[in-house]
């Protein structure tokens, strides 16, 4: 991480524009940001079809794509676009019944992984590259990396706009979407795409193994704080968006990584809302 | 009119036939109660109706015509449990999903209309008051209550009932029977309703199929739940009770199933 010569102001918009004359703190609250939406939209829905498992096993097939991209010189975003979405068409693949498919997953999971370990292991800069793709690099993010990542969310999001209410109703009742002609297996496996692609761009942020910060805790805080699906989306975003920028404002102070800003900060929102509503299950 | 008609239908699943030969027909308006022990093959019954599934022999009318998948004119109630989950979503959502929850897009603008709807059928299945409440919190007869608001929300001219009696107190029972028979009445729908216990339905069945032995038998409650009609469609002895107050016992079915297993 650059080091450059940060005061802390009570003044937070001053703040915010010392902070912003920098490349790499523009681009990464850029990056952030349309991470942070898309994340929260995707993430509503991964938590209400239960997906989170599958969204770990993408992430983990990110891994290993990054980790091969890294190995022949190409950009990583390549790498984990490409096996992120291969794996979710074989997972949709597999069936519709989500709960009887956490063995195949696990299974394909650890393979996936240990092909990572094995690509990484060929690459010269072995321990920075796995670190970066392991817990996220926000603050080494390139011009082009902001647009891909732009391109790549707003496509995520006109999908998702497409397909919401069907996808919302085979999602919480399926058996009754299938029978109205609802194309549930389809829309499974168009989701799967979609989180495969959200998991490639959020990489970038939190890494592989904290994306959970994004694409869980902060649906499962606004799934115990609405109780329309509209708000929920809503609240999803704004508790992503959030948990991000304060990562990345205490980051520019403070020498620890961004993701640990991000992560700690939604895990104790997510307490919070759990205390908060007393002992509601 | 006939709403259902069946002739020589066999159906199973992949190629193995749960039951064949089944012929009959439901008229618009009937309250139909299917009947069987467990595996029987009830349910393939509705998946035959909806589209999900062939015939494995014989052909089944619906309305005249082929079933199909994603027919409007069918409400459906599967067997199944909410299970609470880490997102809490209202009831009214769930019945606002049964009425364009099928239309592709976000549904912008269509909301306000949408929910003001969902309301009205909430309230015409009694359950006006657990609009706002998160699913999960919902009893089992609260839930059903729902659940036939959200398949009465597209409007259908049949429901199809999957076990909506099960894990019911006696009392929830008669009170969802009523509702349902109350509500296919001002309606004009319907009603096929899967059940294990008879005794609740008595007073509204226009008609039994029940299925068991490979068989379907069809007819009139007075008919169909007689010791001579049960007796011949198991091939066993069988036979079937009655208090004074009307209820029916079917006595012999226990020892079959078991003796079959």
């Amino acid at each position: 991480m650059p080091m450059i010569n940060q005061n802390f102001s009570i003044n937070l918009v001053s703040d915010l524009q010392d902070m912003l004359q920098y490349d790499f703190m523009r681009h990464a609250f850029m990056a952030g940001t349309i991470v942070a939406i898309v994340a929260g939209v995707v993430g509503y829905f991964v938590v209400l079809r239960r997906s989170s498992f599958a969204t770990h096993a993408l992430s983990h097939a990110g891994f290993a794509g990054a980790a091969g991209a890294a190995l022949f010189g190409l950009n990583p975003l390549v790498g984990l676009l490409g096996f992120t979405c291969g794996g979710g068409v074989a997972m949709a693949l597999l069936g519709r019944n989500v709960e009887g498919r956490d063995v195949q997953i696990g299974t394909v999971l650890a393979f996936l992984l240990g092909l990572g370990v094995f690509f990484i292991s060929l690459y010269k800069g072995y321990a920075t590259a796995a670190y970066s793709i392991l817990f996220g690099e926000i603050l080494g993010i390139s011009n082009a990396d902001v647009m891909a990542t732009f391109i790549a969310g707003v496509l995520v999001l006109c999908v998702i706009a497409a397909i919401y209410r069907p996808l919302l109703f085979a999602s919480l009742d399926e058996d009754v979407a299938e029978a109205r002609g609802v194309p549930v297996l389809a829309l499974g496996t168009i989701f799967m795409l979609v989180i495969a692609v959200t998991t490639s761009i959020s990489v970038q942020v939190v890494g592989v193994l904290l994306i959970f910060a994004l694409m869980v805790t902060p649906a499962a805080i606004a799934g115990r704080l609405t109780r329309r699906p509209a708000q929920g989306v809503a609240v999803s975003v704004i508790v992503a968006l959030v948990v991000t920028w304060f990562g990345l404002f205490l980051s520019y102070y403070l020498p620890y990584p961004v993701s640990f800003f991000i992560t700690t900060s939604v895990f104790i929102l997510y307490l919070l809302t759990r205390i908060a509503q007393g002992n509601r299950t | 009119m006939d709403v259902i008609a069946a002739s020589d239908l066999s159906a199973g699943y992949r190629g193995i036939p749960l039951w064949r030969g089944a012929n009959f027909e439901i008229l618009k308006g009937e309250f139909v109660a299917i009947l069987g022990p467990n595996g029987a093959g009830k349910t393939t019954l509705f998946r035959l109706l909806l589209g999900l599934a062939a015939p494995i022999a014989g052909t089944v009318t619906l309305f005249g015509a082929a079933p199909h998948r994603g027919n409007p004119r069918i409400g459906y109630v599967p067997q199944r449990h909410f299970v609470d989950r880490e997102i809490a979503v209202e009831a009214l959502e769930l019945v606002r999903l049964g009425i364009g929850g099928d239309r592709w897009g976000l549904g912008a603008g269509r909301g306000k209309a949408e929910r003001t709807e969902a309301r009205r059928i909430l309230a015409a299945v009694g359950a006006q008051e657990l609009a706002h409440r998160a699913l999960g919190t919902l009893s089992g007869g609260e839930l059903q209550r729902i659940f036939l608001a959200e398949a009465l929300a597209g409007k259908p001219e049949l429901l199809l009932l999957d076990e909506p009696l099960a894990n019911l107190d006696v009392r929830r029972e008669g009170e969802l029977v009523r509702l349902v028979r109350d509500v296919a009445k001002r309606e004009q729908v319907t009603v096929l309703l899967i059940a294990h216990n008879i005794n609740s339905l008595m007073p509204v069945l226009d008609r039994v199929l029940y299925v068991a032995n490979g068989r379907i038998a069809a007819g009139k409650p007075g008919e169909v739940l007689t010791s001579a009609a049960l007796t011949e469609l198991y091939g066993a002895p069988i036979e079937v009770l009655r208090d004074s107050k009307g209820r029916v016992a079917v006595l012999g079915v226990e020892e079959w199933h078991h003796a079959h297993d």
